[in-house]
């Protein structure tokens, strides 16, 4: 039991808060990144060797198309289907592997990354799939290849629903980060359990809810303004407008 | 500059096999407008995708300006797409570009450089009446201003071909014509060979040399239009000077005389009265100016047979004027 009249207490909690909200943002940046790596490129070969597809016939045979299309779906579906908390603890072995132990932050990526990036990979198929097949057609007519079709049709069009799917997907990871911090990976989830529940201290309990709330809105918030931004749905100029205000949301915390 | 030979498509979705296209050959000259005109479903687009193999025919070969595109690798395929501008019925523009950005695509495909890319799309969308709406994006513009931004975007990486995909079908009359005259403009001050495919016969009056007329995904009738319009029994001819049905008058004779060129301003009727003495009767008649010439189509009931009126009838003959009896 940890007292709240003690001296040191806002102090303590302060440090303990500041050095979990760094791992946290450590653990989410850092997974993110490997996320968009081998998400974006992964999301991109699903649509692709679909039939129809812009890799439908890799090195010119449909057949190997359908086996990378069948795998990735397999890989993908499975890696959505298995509970994190079990998913976790099954790659420990892995984790080891990569990073040499399988406890602290930079362990905990490994899980993160790897939940993460079949959802991400997911989210960039469907917003993929969303642009229209003419857009295709006319890089095609100008003489584009099938790696500036990709990099100048598919992934800038599709940017503003990828954006919101990568919210989504940081929102899921911040979750999962938390309970990463169970089992010793550290973070914002690891301060909530050892002081707030195994401490009984409801306010450790309390600042670290607002820290994630806070996390998630900010990024959720930045998000949505970006995807604007790349939509050109409205007028540019209403989203130069809506910039500032997203400044002053990220200074108050709103 | 395209030939098209013996081209033959044909889809199956499920169970149903649809020939899109049946043997169809043509051949488009330099420097004319072609346009290709039918009805949905007759297989025009399937066409027009076949001439820079965005479908690619499952027989037969198609030619421009001397590359056999359906002999040709991926690779060289692509740069042999560069000599043939497209544009579409819904535009196809990029959401997230500025309309510089959108005519800049195919230059950035081809690797010009930024500075060069930048000159070269500000003089197309000059051309092309834009030069003001360069930093907009395409929501931004009407549908008129969105097939400029289309055109201007086929037209930067100077193609010798310009293919239209049903350019107008999504325009306003208004804007139909200003678009078309815009593709006339192109097709006189560019050189440019424009092969278009429409359903509007408004726009084959327009603006085309030459027109094909589709059915059934085969090529029913093919020709430049000046002599289209004196063939007898042609169906693109029927269709651009529209009659409506044959009104059935017992004893009297009705026939169609169509014009053109020299024959087109002479007092014919007035001609036949003065020297058959025929009380001549006036059916229905259309003109209209193609390719720059007075063409029209009279329908005229003379009185008696068609053995009767043979005098006449060959004497209009004579002056050069294609006479078809209708009905008697």
């Amino acid at each position: 039991m940890i007292d709240p009249s003690a001296p040191d207490f806002w102090s303590g909690l302060f440090q303990v808060l500041l050095v979990g909200t760094g791992q946290t943002l450590y653990m989410v940046g850092v997974s993110l990144l490997i996320t968009i790596i081998v998400g974006l490129p992964l999301g991109i070969v699903l649509v692709g060797t679909e039939a129809g597809g812009l890799f439908e016939s890799p090195f010119g045979s449909r057949r190997l198309g359908r086996v990378v299309n069948r795998v990735l779906e397999f890989i993908v579906n499975l890696g959505r289907s298995v509970p994190f908390i079990i998913l976790m603890v099954a790659l420990i072995p892995f984790t080891r592997l990569v990073v040499g132990t399988f406890i602290g932050p930079t362990a905990a990526i490994v899980p993160l990354a790897v939940v993460a990036i079949p959802f991400f990979a997911r989210m960039v198929e469907i917003a993929i799939k969303e642009v229209d097949t003419g857009l295709i057609e006319a890089a095609e007519s100008l003489g584009a290849t099938r790696w500036q079709i990709v990099s100048k049709v598919l992934v800038p069009e599709a940017l503003s629903p990828m954006i919101l799917g990568l919210s989504t997907t940081v929102t899921s990871i911040i979750n999962f980060s938390a309970m990463v911090g169970t089992v010793a990976g550290g973070g914002l989830g690891d301060v909530a359990v050892r002081y707030g529940y195994q401490r009984y201290s409801t306010i450790h309990m309390v600042a670290v809810i607002i820290v994630i709330f806070v996390i998630v809105m900010v990024l959720q918030a930045l998000a949505t303004i970006l995807a604007r931004r790349f939509a050109h749905k409205s007028r540019p100029a209403r989203a130069e407008k809506a910039l500032p205000a997203l400044r002053e949301s990220v200074i108050t915390g709103a | 500059m395209i030939s098209v030979q013996h081209v033959s498509k044909t889809f199956r979705s499920g169970g149903t096999v649809t020939a899109a296209l049946q043997d169809v050959s043509l051949e488009v000259a330099e420097g004319e407008i072609y346009g290709v005109i039918g009805q949905s479903g007759a297989g025009k687009s399937t066409l027009i995708r076949a001439v820079n193999l965005l479908e690619r025919p499952d027989t037969g070969t198609v030619t421009v300006d001397g590359d056999e595109l359906t002999a040709l690798s991926p690779a060289d395929l692509r740069r042999a797409r560069r000599k043939i501008g497209m544009v579409f019925q819904h535009f196809n523009l990029l959401q997230g570009r500025t309309v510089r950005g959108n005519v800049e695509l195919g230059l950035e495909i081809i690797g010009v450089d930024g500075d060069a890319r930048r000159r070269r799309a500000l003089e197309i969308l000059d051309l092309v009446g834009l030069a003001d709406k360069a930093g907009a994006y395409p929501a931004e513009l009407s549908g008129g201003q969105k097939q400029r931004v289309g055109i201007a975007r086929a037209l930067a990486g100077s193609p010798k071909v310009l293919l239209s995909d049903e350019a107008t079908s999504a325009l306003d009359p208004e804007t139909t014509r200003s678009i078309l005259d815009l593709v006339k403009k192109i097709n006189t001050d560019l050189g440019l060979t424009v092969l278009l495919i429409t359903h509007e016969m408004d726009v084959v009056k327009r603006i085309c040399d030459s027109a094909a007329l589709i059915e059934g995904g085969r090529i029913i009738e093919q020709g430049r239009i000046v002599s289209l319009i004196s063939t007898a029994g042609s169906r693109l001819a029927h269709e651009l000077f529209p009659l409506g049905a044959v009104p059935s008058l017992p004893g009297d004779t009705v026939i169609d005389i169509t014009f053109s060129g020299g024959s087109a301003d002479r007092p014919v009727i007035a001609q036949l009265a003065r020297t058959y003495g025929l009380d001549v009767s006036i059916l229905g008649a259309a003109i209209e100016t193609i390719g720059g010439n007075q063409a029209g189509r009279t329908r005229l009931a003379l009185p008696g047979s068609a053995a009767g009126n043979a005098a006449p009838i060959s004497d209009l003959r004579s002056q050069g004027m294609l006479v078809e009896i209708v009905g008697e």
